[in-house]
């Protein structure tokens, strides 16, 4: 099962001092175990453009689609047995406590 | 016992097991309901006439699962679900080592469900309460909650939610969100809805049996039973809550307060539910304060919360004197709770000052939304 994993920032990071998790690491371990299948950061969003077409015209238009408070940063393509285990591999990813993940199944057409 | 009643009790005991096999073997969570309904059905039609089978369970899962092979082979889905399903000889010894109905408890209480879609899979799924049922409780429209269910459904499916019970620390962390849905559900019993509450204790009762390595399992059914064992004597004749030292205790159930005692003195480990349960127990027998007062300062680490501080506050007060507890109560931030008044008002009269606590109950007395409440509350001022 794949599922898109969004990396995402959080107003509420986590609090606890310890050490966070090392990424390189994270991605590492990942990638040997073929649990991730791509990923990567995004440009900020100062460097983001949205596009739409309505009645044949296009709109392109400067920055993100919503200005929220909490943004995507990057994404991980993962591929896991099921979502217990997607969980366990978001759990040990950094931003999990700098930020939030949030999983989401591809779905097969 | 009529026919009905055996149909009933059958049905109570095998439905969640033919649910969570036909889940387990099929992944189709309708189609396994549909198929456990249809077998209590039949079994309701044939056994008046036919008798009722020696083995109620297994004839009603015989049954069910034939309606599920038949309803396979007529969509042909694959070759496999049906392998499985087909074997009826002498199964294969390959003893679950997961009983299928806990996989179907954890499965209905995964986290990644939302916590209203989890009570309302457990009661539909596990208990079988019709959905309409479950709508009128959580006072939304029957539509509503069929949409709820289809979603919850839907979403174990797409994100793929496994049909499997956590191990090791995962086990940990997820058992506690089990114990809450039943809690939920039983204290929605006890709010006006009495079926829930049997269910969460029969869900309880299943859950420590299932479980036995798991103390809390066993402290949340006593907990649940000592809570129960008061239901006749809560309300007075025109229907107002009573206060626990308002009981007539001569109507507490003495059966289930044993039972609960029993249990509580097998186990040896002080987790939150385990920790209530030894409170109940102790106000259910005769209240031990010191004893009572050791359990909130354990609860109060365990689960902190300013609930938790008053009562640990109220069980100092009686331990070791209203000084003590009016000490811890100034430490809790209620704002104007009328529970928390009363509770500093009971303190400052027991310390001998009648004009404040007077007042205080007065005070206490007009924050409450209770009528019943507020009148004993004015008793109490006016008696000082």
């Amino acid at each position: 099962m794949k599922y898109m994993m969004f990396v995402c920032t959080d107003t509420e990071p986590d609090t606890d001092p310890s050490p966070e998790a090392d990424i390189e690491v994270w991605v590492e371990e990942n990638d040997t175990r073929g649990r991730r299948l791509d990923g990567s950061v995004l440009g900020s969003r100062s460097s983001a453009t949205t596009v739409r077409v309505r009645n044949g015209q296009l709109l392109v238009s400067d920055g993100p689609f919503a200005e929220t408070k909490e943004f995507i940063v990057g994404y991980d393509l993962l591929e896991c047995a099921d979502l217990d285990e997607a969980i366990e591999v978001a759990r040990a990813h950094p931003m999990a406590r700098g930020g939030r993940l949030e999983l989401r199944p591809l779905v097969d057409l | 016992m009529t026919v009905h009643d055996t149909v009933e009790a059958a049905a109570r005991d095998a439905y969640p097991r033919i649910v969570a096999t036909l889940i387990r073997v099929t992944g189709e969570w309708s189609l396994a309901e549909d198929c456990a309904q249809e077998a209590l059905a039949l079994a309701l039609q044939r056994w008046p006439s036919d008798g009722v089978p020696a083995n109620p369970g297994g004839w009603l899962m015989t049954v069910a699962r034939n309606r599920a092979i038949d309803q396979l082979r007529r969509a042909a889905v694959e070759r496999r679900k049906l392998a499985e399903l087909i074997p009826q000889e002498p199964a294969p010894v390959e003893e679950p080592v997961v009983d299928d109905r806990l996989r179907l408890i954890f499965t209905c209480c995964h986290p990644a469900l939302s916590l209203e879609a989890r009570v309302a899979l457990t009661l539909r799924t596990i208990c079988a309460v019709p959905t309409p049922d479950i709508a009128r409780a959580f006072l939304v429209t029957d539509s509503t909650m069929t949409r709820r269910l289809t979603r919850a459904k839907a979403k174990i499916a797409d994100a793929r939610i496994p049909y499997r019970v956590p191990t090791g620390r995962s086990l940990t962390e997820r058992l506690p969100g089990v114990l809450a849905v039943l809690y939920l559900l039983f204290t929605h019993g006890y709010n006006g809805y009495p079926a829930f509450a049997e269910e969460a204790i029969r869900l309880a009762r299943l859950l420590r049996e299932l479980m036995p390595g798991q103390p809390e399992a066993g402290g949340l059914l006593a907990l649940f039973l000592f809570q129960h064992s008061r239901r006749e004597a809560r309300v007075d004749d025109e229907g107002n809550l009573l206060t626990f030292d308002r009981q007539d205790r001569g109507r507490w159930d003495q059966e289930m307060i044993a039972e609960g005692l029993d249990l509580l003195g097998a186990i040896d480990g002080d987790g939150p539910y385990t920790l209530q349960a030894r409170i109940a127990a102790s106000h259910a027998t005769a209240t031990d304060w010191p004893f009572v007062a050791a359990c909130y300062d354990r609860l109060a680490e365990l689960q902190p919360s300013p609930v938790v501080e008053l009562n640990r506050a109220v069980a100092h007060s009686y331990a070791f004197g209203p000084q003590e507890g009016l000490a811890l109560l100034e430490k809790v931030d209620l704002g104007d709770y009328s529970l928390a008044v009363a509770a500093e008002a009971d303190m400052v009269a027991r310390s001998g000052d009648r004009v404040r606590a007077a007042a205080l109950f007065r005070r206490a007395a007009a924050l409450s939304s209770s009528e019943a409440e507020r009148e004993a509350l004015l008793r109490r001022s006016n008696d000082l």
